[in-house]
């Protein structure tokens, strides 16, 4: 990759998609690197699916559609001698997803011909050392959650660490073609190759939030890649869509998604400031925005993710479309709870807080539970019992002694046994073990990088 | 508003859009998009702790709310009151949670 000396005067990205493997046309490449893309950036992760990618270190995406996203990625950057950057490889970013996605490249390299070098960022943190961090009082709690300690470390079945733009930019700086990155923070991905050549934070790390999320910061979420373009005084960002559009309120408005706090975003060296940014139309479909700010902070802070096992589950499934019982599906509901915590206590022996049990009546209540106001009598509910309890086998047996309640139970009322539509045969299936996020928590460090490994893997002869 | 037969009876009804998300695994937000100023200040006015702690029983003091007159967004954030893939959470990204805001009368 060549390296002008001196910073150049505006760096441009390509995103091709919120997600790798989420798909994009060919034409979106095409046309980012048609704009002078300097790079090419895309998230490969997220914890918006819940801790069992995580816990579980396998990925939400199939294995084909990140293939073929990559094979586009890879042909686009190694033909425009361009850097292409993965975050949060495999969705959570530990080092099995890293690696898996190396895997992928590595093989595309082989049938395409393609002679680049790969690096790989590993951010799984080992439990062990990590108590030695809280023993030093470098471990803090984020809000909303309690003060760590190390017995909830110990029993992460997996913990990434966040890394910021510093270990990517050290892996360009060594020459990398191409990053794979574990868990990074979604801007760092976008970030990296702008601040390493220069660009100012503010402009850099918030052009890098409005475009980590592909499409979403226009007016058609569903079209696919945007296209930045950092500079010493802002930004401008694009669809590569040609009939979409980024407007001033479509792109400050996605300082919203999925963010608690519209207005500043904490990343591992600073905050992003954006209150006082500019956004104004460029034409009807790009947007340049001044006024960003980037504060670094007195401590360098990386933040932790991990995921235990809470239990193991099992979930069946029936239906009731019998109005007689949908008129009383609140008393009907009581009734089998009651009915099965009984059959568990004189059949199982099992202390009443190893296990627990959701049930939901899709149709009636089961979305907002509590909070929802009301509800009419359904025409139908679809009856899930989620069981959780200490061991597959256990949550199996309960299950086994639910199957007859959603099978049959009446009303306390009625004299006869009705019968509910099971929908599958068998009526249960063991979903193994479930997780839960159990770090919300920042490790204060000296080194951007000492928590991440860098690999460079084997470059191919010729 | 009952006399004009087609006017909006719910912010819902009122907005562009109004939308729930988780906001990482620990938090939600909820913003409602409205199309004017004038539905803003609706929106606006409506939009208080005391309402959001009533339809979602979070504690007033545990809520963020942000009030964005240029881009007539009122948002709301707060701590997910059921912890995200646990067993007892049915809506693992909060996307369905925007209801008992949407449904509130104007």
């Amino acid at each position: 990759m060549p390296h002008p000396s001196g910073p150049p005067d505006s760096v441009g990205i390509l995103v091709p998609s919120g997600m790798l493997g989420g798909g994009f046309s060919p034409e979106t490449i095409t046309r980012g690197i048609c704009l002078g893309a300097d790079v090419i950036a895309v998230d490969g992760g997220s914890t918006d699916s819940g801790p069992y990618y995580l816990g579980a270190g396998t990925a939400k995406t199939a294995e084909g559609a990140v293939r073929r996203d990559l094979r586009l990625l890879l042909a686009a950057a190694s033909s425009a001698r361009i850097p292409l950057i993965v975050g949060s490889c495999g969705t959570s970013g530990t080092d099995s997803g890293v690696n898996w996605v190396a895997g992928i490249v590595n093989a595309i390299c082989a049938e395409d011909g393609l002679d680049l070098t790969i690096a790989k960022i590993f951010s799984e943190q080992d439990a062990g050392q990590l108590i030695a961090h809280l023993e030093r009082g470098r471990i803090h709690a984020l809000p909303p959650s309690e003060t760590l300690d190390a017995a909830t470390l110990g029993r992460c079945a997996h913990i990434v660490a966040m890394m910021g733009h510093e270990p990517i930019e050290q892996a360009l700086r060594e020459g990398a073609d191409v990053v794979l990155a574990g868990r990074a923070t979604d801007t760092a991905v976008s970030a990296a190759f702008a601040l390493m050549r220069g660009m100012p934070p503010g402009p850099a790390w918030h052009a890098a939030k409005i475009i980590e999320c592909g499409g979403q910061c226009t007016t058609n979420p569903a079209s696919g890649g945007v296209f930045a373009r950092i500079d010493h005084r802002g930004f401008t960002v694009e669809p590569l869509d040609q009939d979409t559009a980024c407007t001033p309120t479509s792109v400050a408005a996605h300082m919203l998604y999925e963010t608690v706090n519209p207005y500043t975003m904490r990343e591992p060296g600073g905050t992003i400031e954006v209150a006082s940014a500019r956004y104004a139309a460029v034409d009807e479909r790009i947007v340049r925005v001044e006024g960003s700010r980037f504060e670094p902070a007195d401590q360098y802070t990386v933040k932790l993710e991990g995921a235990a096992v809470t239990g193991y589950e099992t979930v069946s499934f029936a239906g009731i479309r019998d109005p007689q019982i949908l008129r009383s599906i609140d008393v009907w509901a009581e009734f089998f709870g009651k009915t099965l915590t009984e059959r568990v206590a004189d059949t199982l022996d099992l202390p009443a807080d190893s296990w627990g049990a959701d049930l939901r009546l899709y149709g009636y209540n089961a979305i907002l539970g509590e909070l929802e106001r009301q509800p009419a009598t359904p025409a139908e509910v679809g009856v899930m019992l989620v069981v959780s309890a200490q061991d597959q086998q256990t949550a199996t047996a309960i299950s086994k002694l639910a199957n007859p309640l959603l099978l049959h139970l009446p009303l306390p009322t009625m004299t006869h046994l009705p019968s509910f539509a099971f929908a599958t045969s068998p009526a249960h299936i063991d979903r193994g073990a479930a997780y839960e996020f159990v770090l919300n928590h920042v490790v204060d460090v000296d080194s951007p990088t000492d928590m991440f490994r860098l690999e460079f893997t084997e470059r191919r002869d010729g | 508003m009952a006399e004009t037969g087609d006017a909006p009876r719910t912010l819902g009804e009122l907005a562009l859009e109004v939308r729930s998300k988780n906001a990482g695994p620990f938090w939600m937000t909820l913003e409602a998009f409205m199309p004017d100023e004038e539905t803003y200040r609706i929106a606006d006015a409506l939009i208080t702790a005391e309402l959001i702690s009533e339809l979602y029983h979070v504690t007033p003091a545990a809520l963020q709310i942000f009030r964005l007159p240029d881009l007539h967004v009122v948002k709301v954030s707060f701590p997910r009151p059921v912890v995200q893939g646990s067993l007892h959470d049915r809506d693992v990204h909060a996307g369905q949670h925007h209801v008992p805001l949407a449904t509130v009368a104007v």
